[in-house]
C-alpha cells in the first residue's frame, strides 16, 4: 500500500518503513516551538518534572510574539521567563524583541524549518510550515514541555484529504482566497484529526508566501496539518535561507485518501469570511454595503512581503476612509526592513495607515487596536470568532491583503477594483 | 476512575477563545483562569457548575487555538469529565495530557437532554443515562494513552523515560 507525504515523514521520524492512519506512534522532533503564552506553561512543567537539560538546544524555537514588546506587567513576567529559560539553557533560537517576528513567519524565514523535518509547536497555526514539505501541528504546553525533555511526541498518524485546485486565479484572487474558498466547502471540522494535501496546476503557480498562507489555515479547517509537496520554489527559498539537509517526499500514486476535492479555481473569485466562523465565507461580489471600523493587514496568515506589497499596490496615492483605522503589521523584521527598501512604508502612512513592529497584538486581541462594543473590522488574520478581537459584541471579517486595503478606502468591504478603478 | 453527577450541557463548536477568552491568557493560574471559564459563551453556564458535574457537548468542542489553559479551566472548574460528540484535535491531545477526563459518544450527547444524571467509567468507556435508563460505549483508551494517563500526563510519562535512559 502506498503512502501520502504525511504517513512517509512520521513513518521515517519513527524509524519504522511504513505506518498506517489511526496508528499511534511516538516520533522524533526535528523542531519544538514555543511562544510567550504558551512556553511559560511549559517551562514550568519542564522544570516541575525534575529535568534539567533540553534535548538538543539547536532543536528549541522561542518567539515571544503574541503580547511582546510587553503590553503589560504580566506579559513582561512572561517574557521574562521565557528569555530567562533561553540564556539559562543555551537555546539557540530564542527571538529577542528587535530580531523577533510573527513565529511563523519568522521561521522559514531564517530557515529553520526544511522539507521532510517533523515540527511541533505550542500554538495552533504550526501547521503553515507544511507548506515547506515538512509535517508540522499545534500541540499544548504539556507536549511542548514532553518534546524538550524527550525530543519524541506522540501522534495518531491522520488520514489526509486532498484537494486539488484546477485552473488558473481570476484577478486578486490568492492563497487565502483558496484556502478560505476550501474551508467555506468543508467547514470548520470538514478535516478534523486530518491533513489536509494541497496540490493541482493552481498551487504550483503560487509563490512561497500565498503557499504559507494556505497551510497556514488547515487548522481553521479543524486538520492536524496542511501539506504541499515541494517543487523548485520549495528548494529555491529553502536553500537561500538553511543549511540544513533536507529531505523531499511526495506522496505515491496508490496512496489512499479519505476524501478528494477537486476545484475549479475559474468560479472563484476573492472571498470574505463574515462573522463567526472561518466557514462563514462568501464572494466579495455578494457583499453588500458593510461598513467597517478598522482594517488590520498582518498577523502570521498574510504579514509576508508580497501581502505588504499587494496592500500598498492598492495604497498608493489614497486614502484611508475617515471613518476607518487602519493598522498594519510587517510580521517580522526583515518584512519590515523590505518594506521601507521598498518604499511601502512611505505609501502606507501617507494614505493615513499606522505600521506597528512585528507583533500578533490584534489579531488575537491582545493589544494595538482592540475593538470597542458594535465594532466591525475586516483583518487578514485566520479567526473572527466571537470577541476574538475585543469586545464580545464586535465583529471580525476576514480577507486577503488587497480587499483589506480597498475596504480601507472606500470605508466598506470592497474588490479591489473598485479602487483600481476610482484612481484611474 | 468513575463519574457520577448530573449534566450541563453546551452546543456544537465551542471554541477555545469562548472557554478562556485570550484576555485572560496573561496568566496560567488554574484559579484565574477557572473564574473566567466560559465568560464570552454563556455567563451563566459557570453558575451550574457543581464540583464533580458532567459537561456534554456538541461536535468541534474545544476548536481554535492551542492554549492549554482551555482544559486547565475547564478541570479547575470542578468539571469531572467532558462528553462531547467530536473535540477539536489539539484540545483532544491537551485533555489528556493535563488529565482531564475525555470521551466521544454522539449517541449519548444526542439524547442527553440538561440536568440528566450520569454515570461514567472511564477505564471502560461506558456511559450510563440513570435518567433515560439508556447506556452507551464510547470504547475505552487504547493502551498507549492509558499508560500516559496511568503515569499521571505526558510530563510524568516523559520525566519516567529520561530517568530510565540515564
Ligand atoms: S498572528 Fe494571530 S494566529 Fe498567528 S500566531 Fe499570532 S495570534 Fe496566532
Amino acid at each position: 500500500m502506498g503512502m501520502t507525504i504525511t504517513q512517509k515523514i512520521l513513518a521515517d521520524h519513527t524509524g519504522k518503513k511504513y505506518v498506517e492512519p489511526g496508528e499511534l506512534i511516538l516520533a522524533d522532533v526535528d523542531m519544538v516551538l514555543g511562544n510567550d503564552i504558551t512556553a511559560p506553561v511549559a517551562i514550568k512543567e519542564f522544570y516541575k518534572s525534575g529535568c534539567k537539560k533540553v534535548f538538543d538546544r539547536k532543536k528549541i524555537a522561542l518567539v515571544p510574539d503574541h503580547f511582546a514588546p510587553n503590553k503589560d506587567i504580566k506579559s513582561a513576567q512572561q517574557c521574562k521567563t521565557v528569555r530567562d529559560f533561553a540564556r539559562e539553557q543555551g537555546i539557540e533560537n530564542y527571538f529577542e524583541v528587535g530580531k523577533m517576528g510573527i513565529e511563523h513567519a519568522l521561521l522559514p524565514e531564517k530557515g529553520m524549518v526544511v522539507p521532510g523535518d517533523l515540527v511541533i509547536g505550542a500554538d495552533s497555526h504550526t501547521c503553515t510550515y507544511g507548506a515547506l514539505g515538512a509535517f508540522s501541528t499545534g500541540v499544548g504546553s504539556s507536549d511542548m514541555a514532553a518534546a524538550m525533555m524527550m525530543g519524541k511526541i506522540w501522534f495518531k498518524v491522520p488520514e489526509t484529504i486532498k484537494f486539488i485546485f484546477n485552473g488558473k486565479l481570476n484577478p486578486w484572487v490568492t492563497g487565502k482566497d483558496l484556502i478560505l474558498y476550501t474551508i467555506g466547502q468543508i467547514g470548520v471540522d470538514g478535516a478534523l484529526y486530518k491533513a489536509m494535501e494541497f496540490s493541482g496546476e493552481a498551487i504550483t503557480s503560487l509563490s512561497m508566501d500565498e503557499r504559507f498562507s494556505i497551510t497556514n489555515m488547515a487548522v481553521e479547517a479543524g486538520a492536524k496539518s496542511g501539506i504541499i509537496a515541494p517543487d523548485q520554489k520549495t528548494i529555491k527559498y529553502v536553500e537561500e535561507r538553511s543549511n540544513k539537509p533536507y529531505n523531499i517526499y511526495e506522496s505515491d500514486d496508490d496512496a489512499e485518501y479519505s476524501e478528494i476535492f477537486e476545484f475549479d479555481c475559474s468560479q472563484i473569485e476573492p472571498q470574505v469570511a463574515l462573522p463567526h466562523l472561518p466557514e462563514n465565507t462568501v464572494g466579495i461580489s455578494s457583499i453588500d454595503h458593510i461598513l467597517i471600523d478598522q482594517v488590520v493587514i498582518g498577523s502570521c496568515t498574510n504579514g509576508r512581503i508580497e501581502d505588504m506589497r499587494a496592500a500598498a499596490k492598492i495604497l498608493k496615492n489614497q486614502k484611508v476612509h475617515p471613518y476607518v483605522r487602519l493598522i498594519i503589521i510587517p510580521a517580522t523584521q526583515e518584512v519590515y526592513l523590505q518594506c521601507i527598501k521598498e518604499g511601502i512604508i512611505e505609501i502606507f502612512i501617507e494614505a493615513g495607515a499606522v505600521v506597528s513592529t512585528p507583533t500578533c497584538g490584534p489579531c488575537l486581541g491582545g493589544y494595538m487596536g482592540i475593538l470597542a462594543e458594535g465594532e466591525k473590522a475586516l483583518a487578514t488574520t485566520n479567526r473572527n470568532f466571537v470577541g476574538r478581537m475585543g469586545h464580545p459584541k464586535s465583529e471580525v471579517y476576514l480577507s486577503n491583503p488587497a480587499v483589506a486595503a480597498a475596504s480601507a478606502v472606500m470605508g466598506r468591504i470592497a474588490s479591489p477594483e473598485e479602487v483600481i478603478k476610482n484612481a484611474v | 476512575m468513575l463519574f457520577k453527577s448530573e449534566i450541563i450541557k453546551c452546543g456544537d463548536n465551542v471554541d477555545t477563545d469562548v472557554i478562556i477568552p485570550a484576555r485572560y491568557l496573561n496568566s496560567s493560574d488554574p484559579k484565574e483562569l477557572a473564574a473566567h471559564v466560559f465568560d464570552d459563551l454563556d455567563p451563566n453556564l459557570k453558575q451550574k457548575i457543581k464540583k464533580g458535574c458532567i459537561l456534554v457537548a456538541g461536535k468541534n468542542f474545544g476548536c481554535g487555538s492551542s492554549r492549554e489553559h482551555a482544559p486547565i479551566a475547564i478541570k479547575a472548574s470542578g468539571i469531572s469529565c467532558v462528553i462531547a460528540v467530536s473535540f477539536a484535535r489539539i484540545f483532544y491531545r491537551n485533555a489528556i495530557n493535563i488529565g482531564l477526563p475525555i470521551l466521544e459518544c454522539k449517541e449519548a450527547v444526542e439524547e442527553a437532554e440538561e440536568g440528566d444524571e450520569f454515570i461514567v467509567d472511564f477505564e471502560t468507556g461506558k456511559i450510563q443515562n440513570v435518567t433515560k435508563d439508556r447506556s452507551y460505549n464510547a470504547g475505552g483508551f487504547p493502551p498507549f494513552i492509558k499508560e500516559i494517563i496511568t503515569k499521571g500526563g505526558i510530563i510524568s510519562f516523559a520525566a519516567e523515560r529520561m530517568k530510565q535512559n540515564v
